[in-house]
């Protein structure tokens, strides 16, 4: 399930794609001769032509109908409706807009507020699977940016520009979102499960354009931007649509291409932050994103984007699922996924975002905030350098891809990513402390709230590393809270914690023992442990990383023991989740101010969604009551076990 | 009983016509005799069988290691041109000089690099005959006709898949039968039977020898006597009942036989599979045979009045022969696709109609695949579709202009360019692209000249340009032809195959897209290193569907095990088939080629009724040629 294989050498293969825009004007790049490699079974067509062969369809129509006859309209007023959700929907792409969109406004951006946009330089396999089949591009979601960095690269790469799924709200910016409307954005409502017009319509234009080859189809399988840098449990929707057309025959193919967009620091760092403690979101608005505007005054330097090998759907199903359900049924006859093919579809999900994962590259700044997490208040310039230079060796030894040029020295590596950051940590007299203070002392709230919105974005950029850490940290946190040496009490152990954080983290589903197996292949080969058939030894070495690794994820260990403890204590009756994120919230921050606990980090709402949503699906809520009441909640990570 | 239908053989009815009369004169005899109305005597000498077109010696006329006539084959002259021998097909002896390039152009193949198969059976490979005694006693006590000459024999042991091909070039079977036994009728088949289940030995019937699922091979682990009982000289038409329509033949009989005989009464049965120079009408019922003019006449399952058919439980048949009747499920099927697993059909009556009084070929070209299956739908949607209607995709059509002979006037091969010129130049067809359909129609003259525009009108609506009777003529001439060629490819490493398949409308042209895609994949994944002939043509419509042949051949240079990755291949296309909504088979049948996906096709209840029936009707499994089930 996961490479193994270093990807120390991954660094040569990056380029930088701005160093020659810096070197010619905007205008002359817009301008450039575009003939991108298309679909080899392309017709050609106008975006509208796509809306009424989408209008047109069988599919389509089918619904209309059955709406028609059970509603007692008739079928004119619902095609009406359904041709206006096209309206809303559907993109219409122009390389005229592209052009200017994307080359002129993008570039002059990225030029600025940017140092580098540097992507893999392994497009070759991309360009041979455009025009082979059908391409779907499956990106990591962090920030408004990714939207158009794709159609950016592609551009000039002289690849076919992608249509985009967008989120509707994007809509509401005036300007903005017919712009992005021409760059080949289509717009989606977030949810609409129980429209059937409004489903029909959606799948239907999505695969349409997939069939026809008409262009990549560009969307997040993470369903929204992650605000907490961790990449977020896959969106099954889209994807099922898109590989339905290959259930059913109707291509041959479709090529799965997992890309990483990594940034060394993300745009909405502070917004993220304000967000996970409950202040909320602006709407999208056109003012907003000008406002954001006058954010980039500063340096955020350097994107990264992976664009991984593309995966073939049809390798991934052969031999997994029986087609005999779609031989069945009309093939535009709307049809509910067989169990196999639910399963199959997740599987592909969740493989698709672990890959993206293995792509992704940490910045020194990544390894520099999850030591000072577990150094604070502050912490001694030399030993955070020397601390910083020992968690790349054991990153690197985990697989981590770390944009770390082998001549850089430590110290200037660590300077220097400070500077980038030093809105979040800055250096004062030979120690590096967080900026957690505001201007004057205020009420104690205020002071929680300011420490609060410091280690939550110092803490978003130390989550990069946690889903290349999860496996090897999770044995070492069943280790210590074991206190054995047996491998099955380790491995239970681990197996309880995998089922509570499957939604914090992601773990490919069903495969706990491998998963378990990998971690301790991790733990052995960094010497922190050795294994027998039946045992699991620490080594000397190893108490260090032990406790290091069980360290870096006990904010989350601790977290989750707040939440379980106000489930338990402070509700006794049915609640919603709109109740229950601000109950947790002032709960946790009640006991932050009286000093009761330290864990900060309980304060984000998304963590508070994940354990509700995991407890939901362990089916354990109730249990949960019971087991938590009885025992003392203040004596650590034990709680958790017993609830098995 | 054989299956029938390997790609090959028919040709044009009235070429077929030409070449029986030609067959007719130089075999002693003539069919009259044929007619006769008595049925077998055993005692007083038999009755004898008529002559056939095929010996009761079938290596006298036919090759031993490939397709068809010893005298009819492709051959590269001494200029290097490619030259079809023989006078029995509209080809004979005529020069193909686009052919050579074709090849080496479409296989990369080159006329320097040659296999050759064994000049001649060996016999002291072929395994011995182990009979017992005491059944050869009790069987010359019979006055049954039998042989264990090894030549006999091997010539009973194979159908025409590429593998048993190959095998006869270069090896030797592991298993084949001990003894060839030619009953002359029912009665005798009665009595070869009775006396299998006495002795306990395995019966494997013999009809033509065209099947191409490897249903006529011996299961090598078959400890008992193996019996072929060839059904050959059992070829009488026994009576034909003008009022009614029917016939009664003996189920021995080869199609051209039939149809020679039939005709010379003025009749037809119009059942003319691709086979039919040398299938079976048993083989024809063991197999769920369809014809090429099914439009009109129908397949088997409704051409068939009555079967008999010889058991080890006893003889089945109907006791009346009628259209149609309403007594539980038709115990016909579950004789029709049997495939040899239940018993002997000795006699079959048969629907007939008077001959034709026209026909007519045509063509029509399309600038593209997709349109023309959307003209072959609306044909089937209109229910008028003429007698035959297949479409072949370009490489087919490029096949097909390949096989064009040498022109002898100069105004001929004028004209054709001046076509050539209307079609690419000025209506704009890719000749890369464009299909043609060929088409035949039969009946009145002046309802032939009426459908015939019908259909036209059709076509043009989906941009089809008619293109001649000619085309239309080579076309089915290309079916019959196809096989032949096999054994050419065979002499400069190119091996391939036909197989087939059913499949909705809606999902002819995904299915064929994918399967010829799948094939260039899975041989670019087995390392073959040139790229493969993969095509396919839509040969029969009917309401729901359609019938799809496809024919995939490769040039298997630098492969140690080619027919292993052949197979490979082939079984990976029938995955796709099936994954695309199309079925097993449409009439090759299933033989032991394709056993491992009839649980997937049928479901395990389904599998379960067949097994039942055999396990009623043969206890002992005598007919253990292990195919179907």
């Amino acid at each position: 399930m996961y490479s193994k294989e270093l990807t120390s050498k991954k660094r040569d293969e990056f380029e930088d794609i701005l160093e020659e825009r810096r070197l010619s004007s905007d205008l002359r790049y817009a301008m450039k001769c575009y003939t991108p490699v298309i679909y080899k079974g392309l017709s050609p067509c106008k975006p509208n032509a796509i809306k009424t062969a989408v209008l047109q369809s069988e599919q389509v129509q089918y619904v209309i109908k059955q709406l028609a006859k059970e509603m007692g309209e008739s079928p004119d007023i619902i095609q009406e409706e359904a041709t206006e959700i096209l309206d809303e929907m559907g993109h219409s792409m122009q390389l005229g807009a592209v052009r200017f969109f994307i080359s002129f406004c993008l570039s002059e951006l990225f030029c600025k507020y940017w140092s580098n946009i540097v992507c893999s330089v392994f497009l070759f396999q991309l360009q041979h699977a455009i025009q082979e089949h059908p391409v779907v591009l499956l990106p990591s979601h962090r920030s408004y940016v990714d939207f158009l960095m794709l159609s950016y690269l592609l551009y000039t790469y002289d690849l076919a520009l992608p249509v985009i799924a967008a989120g509707i709200d994007f809509l509401g910016m005036k300007i903005v979102g017919e712009l992005l409307r021409r760059a080949g954005a289509f717009f989606m409502r977030r949810s609409f499960g129980g429209n059937r017009l409004y489903w029909a319509v959606f799948a239907e234009y999505v695969k349409t354009m997939l069939r026809n080859g008409y262009a990549p189809i560009e969307f997040f399988l993470e369903g929204t931007r992650s605000r907490t840098a961790k990449t977020l449990t896959p969106k099954f929707g889209l994807l099922s649509i898109v590989m339905e057309p290959f259930f059913k025959r109707e291509v041959f193919d479709t090529y799965l291409v997992p890309i990483s967009i990594s940034y060394e620091r993300i745009l909405e760092e502070s917004l993220y932050a304000y967000e996970l403690l409950g202040v909320p979101k602006p709407k999208e608005s056109t003012s907003g994103l000008l406002k954001a505007r006058r954010i980039l005054s500063d340096n955020f330097g350097t994107i990264h984007i992976y664009v991984g090998q593309p995966v073939s759907l049809r390798t991934l199903a052969s031999g997994r699922i029986n087609l005999c359900p779609y031989n069945l049924v009309p093939r535009h006859l709307p049809q509910k996924p067989s169990e196999d093919i639910q399963e199959f579809v997740s599987d592909v999900a969740y493989k698709m975002e672990l890959l993206q994962i293995e792509n992704m590259v940490l910045s020194p700044w990544v390894l520099v905030a999850a030591v000072l997490l577990q150094n604070l208040p502050a912490m001694d310039f030399e030993l955070l350098i020397e601390k910083t230079v020992w968690l790349k060796g054991l990153t690197q030894t985990f697989g981590g891809f770390i944009e770390w040029p082998d001549n850089l020295c430590a110290k200037k590596a660590v300077t220097s990513a400070l500077a980038l950051h030093s809105n979040i940590a800055r250096l004062v007299n030979g120690h590096v402390v967080l900026n957690d203070k505001g201007e004057e002392d205020g009420a104690i709230g205020e002071i929680v709230f300011k420490r609060a919105l410091a280690i939550l974005m110092c803490g978003n950029y130390r989550n990069q590393l946690l889903n290349v850490f999860v496996r090897p940290s999770l044995v070492a946190l069943a280790l210590q809270m074991t206190r054995s040496f047996r491998k099955e009490e380790v491995y239970s152990c681990f197996s309880i914690l995998r089922d509570v954080f499957s939604d914090e983290f992601i773990f490919f589903p069903g495969i706990s023992l491998k998963d378990f197996e990998e971690g301790c292949f991790l733990l052995t080969k960094c010497d922190a442990i050795q294994t027998t058939q039946q045992e699991i030894y620490l080594t000397d070495k190893g108490s260090v990383i032990v406790s290091f690794l069980s360290a870096m994820f006990r904010p989350f260990v601790e977290g989750y023991q707040l939440i379980f403890r106000y489930l338990s204590k402070e509700t006794r009756e049915a609640f919603t989740e709109k109740q229950f994120v601000p109950g947790v919230r002032n709960f946790v921050f009640q006991l932050l101010e009286k000093g009761n606990t330290q864990c900060y980090e309980a304060l984000s709402s998304d963590m508070q969604k994940n354990a509700l949503a995991a407890l939901v699906q362990m089916g354990v809520v109730l249990l949960i009551f019971k087991i938590i009441t009885i025992e003392d909640p203040a004596t650590g990570p034990h709680i958790i076990l017993t609830v098995s | 009983m054989a299956a029938e239908a390997v790609g090959s053989g028919g040709g044009s009815p009235s070429s077929a016509r030409r070449r029986l009369r030609i067959i007719s004169g130089h075999l002693r005899g003539s069919g009259r005799a044929a007619l006769s109305p008595s049925p077998c005597k055993a005692q007083g000498g038999p009755a004898g069988p008529a002559a056939g077109s095929i010996p009761k010696k079938r290596q006298e006329l036919l090759k031993w290691n490939g397709w068809g006539y010893n005298d009819s084959k492709f051959i590269f002259n001494k200029k290097g041109q490619a030259e079809f021998t023989g006078k029995r097909y509209r080809l004979g002896g005529m020069v193909l000089p686009t052919f050579k390039e074709w090849i080496e152009k479409t296989f990369g193949a080159s006329l320097e690099h040659k296999t050759t198969s064994r000049a001649s059976l060996n016999v002291n490979d072929v395994p011995p005959s182990i009979v017992n005694e005491e059944f050869l006693q009790d069987l010359r006590a019979t006055n049954i006709s039998y042989s264990q000459d090894a030549e006999d024999r091997v010539f009973r042991a194979h159908g025409h898949c590429l593998h048993e091909i190959f095998v006869l070039r270069e090896g030797m079977f592991k298993r084949i039968p001990d003894i060839v036994v030619w009953p002359v009728c029912h009665e005798d088949v009665v009595k070869i039977v009775e006396l299998a289940c006495k002795h306990n030995l395995c019966i494997i019937p013999f009809g033509g020898g065209t099947s191409v699922s490897s249903a006529l091979e011996c299961p090598e682990e078959e400890k008992r006597t193996i019996i072929s009982l060839d059904t050959s000289q059992m070829n009488r038409i026994l009576w034909i009942d003008e009022k009614n329509l029917t016939a009664c033949v003996e189920a021995g009989i080869v199609g051209q036989d039939l149809e020679k005989q039939l005709g010379e009464s003025g009749f037809c049965t119009g059942h003319e599979p691709d086979s039919m120079e040398f299938s079976s009408l048993g083989g024809w019922v063991a197999t769920r045979a369809s014809g090429m003019k099914k439009n009109i006449y129908g397949n088997i399952e409704d051409l068939v009045i009555h079967i008999k058919m010889v058991t080890p439980r006893g003889i089945v048949e109907k006791n009346c022969q009628v259209p149609r009747m309403s007594t539980g499920p038709d115990i016909h099927h579950f004789i029709m696709g049997s495939e040899g697993t239940l018993g002997v059909v000795t006699e079959v009556t048969i629907k007939i109609r008077p001959l034709p009084e026209y026909q007519k070929y045509g063509s029509v070209v399309f600038p593209n695949f997709e349109r023309g299956v959307a003209c072959l739908r609306e044909v089937a949607k209109q229910r008028c579709a003429p007698a035959s209607i297949r479409l072949v995709d370009n490489a087919q059509f490029q096949f097909g202009h390949a096989l064009k002979p040498q022109v002898a006037s100069i105004f001929t091969s004028f004209l054709d360019g001046l076509k050539k010129f209307y079609i690419t130049k000025f209506k704009g067809f890719d000749p890369n692209i464009l299909c043609v359909a060929t088409l035949l129609f039969e009946g009145d003259r002046e309802k032939v000249l009426q459908h015939e525009k019908q259909v036209y009108d059709i076509a043009t609506k989906f941009g089809g340009l008619a293109a001649g009777e000619d085309n239309g003529q080579r076309g089915y001439m290309l079916t019959f032809v196809i096989a032949y060629i096999r054994d050419l490819g065979l002499d400069y490493y190119v091996i391939g195959e036909s197989f087939e398949t059913s499949v909705p409308w809606d999902r002819v042209l995904d299915l064929c897209r994918n399967v010829k895609e799948r094939i260039v994949r899975e041989c670019k994944e087995k390392g073959v290193q040139f790229a493969p002939f993969s095509t396919c043509r839509v040969t029969q419509t009917y309401d729901a569907g359609a019938c799809v042949y496809f024919y995939f051949a490769f040039n298997y240079r630098g492969i140690s095990d080619p027919i292993h990755v052949y197979e490979e291949i082939e079984r990976a296309a029938r995955e796709e088939i099936l994954a695309n909504g199309g079925s097993l088979s449409h009439h090759h049948g299933v033989g032991k080629l394709r056993k491992r996906w009839m649980k997937e096709s049928i479901s395990d209840v389904g599998l379960g009724m067949l097994r039942s029936v055999k396990e009623y009707v043969d206890p002992n499994n005598i007919f253990g040629n292990k195919n179907l089930l």
